[in-house]
């Protein structure tokens, strides 16, 4: 195990409507084996031995799995390796003397609180407007009364994988949710559970991605290289597909339920 | 407003809405640069070829093709840039604190300029309007020829004329290299806008839009180049 | 005061549908009168709160994640058990009941146990309606795997993400409600009071912990769905937000603890690389399917695992439980880890560690196959340890994973506290001294979705709606309270941070009741325990202010409870003079290491009241009948 010297360059912001500005910090000392959420740990328990205000930053199960833990490092939601997200980078893929830039997930959309923690509460908005199925406890059939192919299971389950974490907002240009959405409402829409609320639920919730302010797609694929779970634009192609369908049998009646 | 209009008005205002009516414009669009580049290639079989088809693009249908065509393409042009200018002010809207260092892993220069060659495009077919179709600021309107023992413009030494003149040529030479950008990331964005694409044949689809965006920009600027630096025609 | 668990009479087999036949109704339009609070929105918490409101019941739920969709729920890996049987390979809801019984080392309850098995049906079926996408077979059925503990292959999964999806189904459920406004949800908002009028819990104090304001709800239950207290090891695999405040501040209030000391430690857990460690990250046990777990036979070999041959490796867990080998029980296989540890044999840094090796089933099955099972894990494996599982073996070491102690609740999962129900991991009820692998998202959802939907109106239909406001003096007093304490917290201002004092204590835990626990070490723990507590409250630093987001805060309120609640984890494993399940006593055992428990003194649930004095807790007794399950030596062998 060796010892890294670094210099960061955290985002420090006290509130969602104070000015924001970088502040260098050294952190030395670092252990490579350290994962980057430990690393921020040990500075801020420096910090605080100082008597200063530690980083707020979001974390929680610190395996990859929540989707709590967010930070753009160097330009990079979730840093520089792929499919991975910054509580599961250790610090060995830095080398002792480089300058890390720590950056919130930036977006309308996701304001910030405090620092390097912002509000993804847009995304549960979204889900709310049709990102479910509509089945009432006990009122399930047999589960294996309705078979389902072991490919749609498989492709259904791809985009199942999404933690919700916003990296793919953080990294779009447009800072835009057409790969969350996308993954949501496609993991639904091709399963056969999903079919019978499928043009409700694809209108509802785009308009509600729309209502929340995020950006449009325009097909820069950055959202697919940041995504820590490897989903693929394809979800979004998927969307825009069932989103023409919808908007095409869309009746009065099923306009009026869902987002708004 | 009737259950069609609301739909409709809700397909626009929406964000994928908008970008199928971003792409839907954008195939005409296409295909109004396939035409063109076709028709304008002309001017190597000759004199005679390119006016009769000149004349052709007047005449068809008792005059009225033109107009049609004309109508559909402006009309593309319209909603394409009004479209595209509403996303990307939207776009810009979300996310107002900009990163400190941003760093890029899939997108290309092309696809983050869209907006940049699609303006600079828009100010270059206005120009292009006036000068070859409006014939403004010129004597383009007095050039005439017989073709068929019938008198016609002279689409040919209009042509000619015109990218002998320097500043001319250099503008359209850049503008085709916009062109190619734009067209490089548009015609691949279509497909996967539509719901045509996926892990499968999106690489197919980007180098088709690849290929594409190369043989506009050749065939294109094959044509100022020839009469401006190789002095065809003159 | 009496225990009564309230199991029904009759056969086991058809106690829950007499139970619900007997159960109270209350009628559609009077059901909307009630309002019911759901703190935590795990699995067992979002399926409650949706559940209850589709019922008609007004809900409210809390958590404190930015969203309800990252309760620790979400990162069990595994899987699912259910009685399905659709594998033909002789599981029924039985043989489900019984594996769970034995494997909580017979300190379960029966009644409860053959509930869950019973229902663990239903929740597959409700999983998959609601779009949960289960691994299946080429012809659209569903696959299932075998899991610790159990002969059978009832295990439905996810990938490695089966909690995941669980949650994410549960979540959505959710959200319809929400969107139906049968939900009222609140994020980033921290239960941190319990209020108590005329001796039923009928609210709760809260802190919304983005602009720090301390709020008060009442309403004609609660329901605390909040996970377990594994944390109080300061590592362990849970999420570093899980704490023990709710069912902490709810037993002060009166409501009894039941069985703290029995904890699980779970064997397949990546090693601990440093002191700067935050936590543990757990390997499925599912590995245990295919991986071999071998330790050097001789001491202190320290040769790279390839340049060990097979004759000098200990494949300890096939040597001593030849039937179940590496797939014996967890608590079983966690110790029999530590063995070999102290006795020298263990690997890695600091030699707190065992093999669990691929080698023979990438031979038989080939890479592919063994990356289609658990890909993500090996993937997770190179990132933590920058090791390459398929080339060498994973180096795995226990780590605390889960808590079967929690609230003591009856049948209708109402503890001793009218009106205040408790569901999942929070509460004690069904696994005993261990539970078995998968069967926690199973209670959960069982607790979420089956059972307190019908037995919730046992305590409703005797209330009056909406009697009790937020105007009431206790909810007066229990504001004061809450604020006077952030208060005092904020005024310490000392010198050590939060963090090093939940370390000192976690360390201190682990051990002195970590995986092997005696009555000294136990007594000396319970001697430091108050002494660390005093000067938390002395010497504790928490910058910033209370009325602001302030992270420092939130985890010293969290460290101050299991600085309390630690206390009692060890009287009660320093009491139960036995070894079982998760709770090993070096005492109490057989000459070959196992675990022995004393039934003639022991078979019973031990439920704490809270009496004013850490040190002297009132115990109160449950006595646990078997009347279907022959209590016997529970062996692996």
């Amino acid at each position: 195990m060796s010892l890294l010297n670094l210099t960061l360059k955290v985002w420090r912001q006290s509130s969602a409507n104070a000015a924001g500005r970088f502040q260098d910090i050294e952190a030395r000392d670092i252990p490579d084996h350290a994962s980057f959420l430990e690393m921020m740990d040990i500075v801020n328990e420096r910090l605080i031995s100082k008597g200063e205000e530690p980083i707020a930053f979001d974390h929680d199960c610190r395996e990859g799995i929540c989707g709590m833990c967010s930070m753009v490092i160097n330009g990079r939601p979730h840093g520089p390796e792929k499919t991975t997200t910054t509580c599961q980078l250790h610090m060995r893929k830095f080398k002792s003397g480089d300058t890390i830039y720590v950056e919130p997930f930036r977006a309308k959309s996701f304001p910030v609180i405090k620092d390097l923690a912002v509000d993804r509460s847009s995304f549960d908005e979204i889900q709310r407007a049709g990102g479910f199925v509509t089945v009432r406890t006990g009122s399930a059939i047999d589960a294996n009364a309705l078979p389902i192919g072991k490919e749609i299971a498989d492709a259904a389950m791809d985009a199942a994988e999404c933690i919700g974490c916003g990296a793919c907002v953080a990294a779009c240009p447009n800072a835009s949710a057409m790969l969350f959405v996308s993954a949501k409402a496609g993991q639904l829409n091709s399963l056969p559970q999903g079919q019978p609320e499928k043009t409700r639920r694809t209108l509802g919730m785009v308009r509600e991605m729309d209502a929340q302010g995020f950006g449009n797609c325009s097909n820069h694929y950055e959202c697919e290289a940041a995504c820590p779970k490897d989903i693929s634009v394809d979800w979004i192609s998927k969307l825009n597909r069932d989103y023409l369908c919808s908007a095409v049998v869309e009746k009065e009646a099923v306009a009026g339920g869902g987002g708004d | 407003m009737t259950a069609v209009a609301t739909s409709i008005s809700r397909f626009y205002d929406s964000s994928i809405g908008k970008k199928i009516l971003i792409a839907l414009t954008g195939i005409v669009l296409v295909g109004f640069v396939i035409g063109h580049m076709i028709g304008n290639l002309l001017i190597f079989a000759g004199r005679d070829a390119i006016n009769e088809y000149g004349h052709f693009l007047h005449t068809v249908g008792h005059g009225m093709g033109v107009w049609v065509a004309r109508v559909v393409i402006f009309g593309s042009i319209i909603l394409h840039v009004i479209l595209t200018v509403q996303i990307t002010k939207k776009n810009r809207a979300s996310r107002e604190q900009r990163y400190g260092v941003t760093h890029k892993d899939a997108s290309s220069a092309a696809s983050r300029t869209m907006i940049l060659s699609g303006l600079t495009l828009l100010a270059f077919f206005i120009y292009h309007i006036l000068h070859f179709t409006a014939r403004a600021f010129n004597d383009y309107d007095t050039y005439k020829t017989m073709l068929h023992g019938e008198q016609v413009h002279d689409v040919y030494k209009m042509v000619i004329a015109g990218f002998s003149w320097a500043p001319a040529s250099i503008f359209y030479i850049i503008a085709m290299v916009l062109l190619c950008t734009h067209l490089s990331h548009g015609v691949a964005s279509m497909f996967q806008t539509l719901g045509l694409s996926n892990s499968k044949t999106r690489p197919l689809f980007q180098a088709i839009a690849g290929g594409f965006a190369a043989i506009i920009l050749i065939g294109n600027c094959s044509i100022p180049i020839a009469i401006w630096l190789c002095g065809y025609g003159r | 005061m009496p225990l009564d668990s309230k199991i029904p009479s009759g056969p086991i087999a058809e106690k829950w549908s007499k139970h619900k036949r007997d159960s109270k109704l209350i009628n559609p339009k009077n059901k909307r009168k009630y309002s019911v609070i759901v703190v935590g929105s795990g699995l067992a918490g979002s399926a409650a709160a949706a559940s209850l409101s589709e019922l008609g019941y007004k809900v409210k739920c809390f958590c404190f994640q930015d969203s309800p969709r990252r309760a620790h729920s979400i990162a069990a890996q595994g899987g699912i058990n259910a009685a399905k049987n659709y594998q033909n390979d002789g599981d029924s809801v039985y043989r489900l009941f019984y594996d769970t019984v034995k494997g909580g080392d017979f300190r379960a309850r029966e009644g409860n146990v053959h509930r869950l098995a019973e229902v663990s049906v239903n929740i597959i079926d409700q999983c998959v309606a609601q779009g949960v996408p289960f691994a299946r077979e080429y012809g659209g059925a569903l696959a299932n795997r075998s899991f610790g503990g159990a002969q059978v292959s009832r295990t439905f999964y996810a990938r490695g993400q089966t909690g995941q999806q669980l949650l994410l189904g549960a979540y959505s459920a959710l959200n319809k409600e929400i969107a139906n406004g049968g939900v009222k949800m609140y994020s980033r908002c921290e239960m941190v009071e319990l209020v108590v009028v005329n001796g039923h819990a009928k609210g709760i104090i809260t802190r919304d912990l983005v602009t720090g304001k301390i709020e008060a709800h009442a309403a004609d239950c609660v329901l605390l769905c909040t996970g377990g207290y594994g944390n109080v090891f300061y590592l362990s695999t849970n999420a570093k937000g899980c704490n023990v405040t709710a069912t902490w501040r709810a037993h002060k209030k009166g409501a009894f603890f039941a069985n703290p000391c029995y904890t699980q430690i779970h064997p397949t857990c990546i090693p601990v690389s440093g002191d700067y460690q935050s936590k543990l990250t757990l390997m499925s046990e599912s590995l245990r399917n295919d991986g071999r777990v071998w330790a050097p036979k001789k001491k202190g070999d320290n040769r790279h695992p390839s340049q060990i041959p097979d004759e000098e490796r200990d494949y300890y867990l096939e040597r001593k439980y030849p039937s179940f080998g590496n797939l014996a029980p967890r608590d079983i296989s966690s110790r029999a880890a530590k063995e070999a540890c102290d006795d020298g044999r263990g690997v890695g840094p600091g030699g707190r560690g065992v093999y669990l090796d691929f080698a023979e089933a990438i031979k038989n099955f080939g890479q592919k196959t063994i990356a289609e099972r658990y890909g993500n894990l090996f993937d997770m494996y190179e990132r933590i340890t920058g090791e390459n599982a398929y080339q060498q073996p994973m180096r795995i070491y226990p780590a605390v994973h889960y808590t079967m102690g929690g609230l003591w609740v009856d049948y209708n999962l109402m503890s001793n506290l009218p009106g205040l129900h408790v569901l999942g991991e929070a509460n004690f009820s069904d696994h005993g001294a261990n539970r078995l692998g998968a069967s926690a998202l199973m209670q959960g959802l069982a607790d979420g979705y089956f059972v307190i939907p019908t037995t919730i109106a046992n305590y409703l239909v005797g209330e009056k709606p909406g009697s009790i406001t937020t105007e009431y003096p206790e909810f007066k007093k229990a504001l004061e309270d809450v604020n006077a304490r952030t208060s005092r917290l904020l005024g310490i201002k000392g010198k050590r941070s939060v963090d090093s004092f939940h370390r000192e204590l976690g360390l201190l835990v682990w051990d002195k009741c970590g995986m092997a626990r005696s009555r000294e070490g136990l007594t000396e723990a319970l001697g430091r325990i108050p002494a660390l507590r005093e000067e938390f409250w002395n010497n504790v630093t928490i910058p910033g202010s209370g009325e602001a987001f302030n992270q420092e805060l939130e985890k010293a309120g969290r460290v101050a409870d299991f600085l309390e609640f630690a206390e009692l984890l060890c009287l009660d494993a320093r009491e139960r003079e036995e070894s079982c399940g998760g709770h090993f006593r070096v005492e109490h055992q057989y000459e070959d290491g196992e675990a022995k428990r004393d039934d003639a003194n022991f078979t019973y649930a031990a439920a704490w009241e809270y009496t004013g004095n850490f040190a002297k807790p009132a115990l109160h007794k449950e006595e646990l009948k078997f009347d279907e399950v022959h209590l016997a030596v529970r062996s692996y062998k």
